[in-house]
């Protein structure tokens, strides 16, 4: 099964997304929390970067931290799934192990 | 599915114990089984019971104590982040000679032990930190 990389801080502050698309293999997830939903959202400087990865890789962000950033659905990068509390929990499930690039 | 989790920050400044208490909710709403909750490093200010926060703001300690009392959770302070924080219970108040202690009821101090067992017992071990 595959892996959930779990990344939490604005890519626009710390380098952890990087770690992680570097790291992780093709058909892993990827879950954006806190933070790290800005990456999530299209137009910005690093939408390119996540695109590229789009193919081989599933990304989700966590709704209700997107939310309560003043995000909605309508600005995620097309493909990029959102995802409550228990969705969260069912990609931990789902997946055979969690990294969280802290 | 057997969960263990590991909360790396403090309350109020970083959202960790925040993000770790909604999925732990979620996950026991789903039917999973939380086997432990460890508190590292600053998360060990998660169990102070003395905090007062604003009436309109949510009071962390007390979301985690309830969320255990109702589901029987496990909850681990480690111990030497603890003393270095100055976070007691009563028999590490007693044993280290102090006049206080702070940690609630619902948590429990002990060593890193348990977060290795937590990792080997669970089939996820979940990090929230900074």
């Amino acid at each position: 099964m595959a892996m959930l990389h779990i990344v939490n801080k604005s890519v626009f502050e710390r380098g952890t997304l990087d770690s992680c698309l570097k790291s992780s293999l093709s058909g892993s997830s990827i879950l954006f929390i806190e933070d790290a939903v800005v990456s999530a959202v299209n137009n910005t400087a690093v939408s390119d970067k996540i695109k590229a990865e789009l193919s081989s890789k599933n990304f989700y962000v966590l709704t209700p931290d997107l939310n309560a950033r003043g995000f909605t659905d309508a600005d995620l990068i097309e493909g990029i799934k959102g995802v409550d509390y228990a969705g969260f929990v069912d990609l931990v499930a789902d997946n055979s192990n969690v990294q969280s690039w802290l | 599915m057997k969960f263990t989790i590991l909360i790396n920050e403090g309350p109020y400044q970083h959202q960790a114990a925040d993000s770790a208490y909604q999925f732990a909710k979620a996950a026991l709403e789903k039917g999973h089984e939380i086997f432990r909750v460890f508190f590292y490093n600053d998360a060990v200010n998660n169990a102070t019971r003395l905090a007062i926060p604003p009436q309109d703001d949510r009071n962390i300690t007390v979301q985690w104590a309830e969320l255990a009392e109702q589901n029987n959770l496990d909850m681990v302070v480690c111990i030497a982040a603890a003393q270095r924080r100055g976070m007691l219970d009563d028999d590490e108040r007693d044993r280290q000679g102090k006049d206080a202690s702070n940690i609630h009821p619902a948590f429990r101090i002990s060593g890193l032990g348990q977060l290795v067992e937590g990792g080997i017992q669970s089939d996820r071990l979940i990090t929230f930190g900074d």
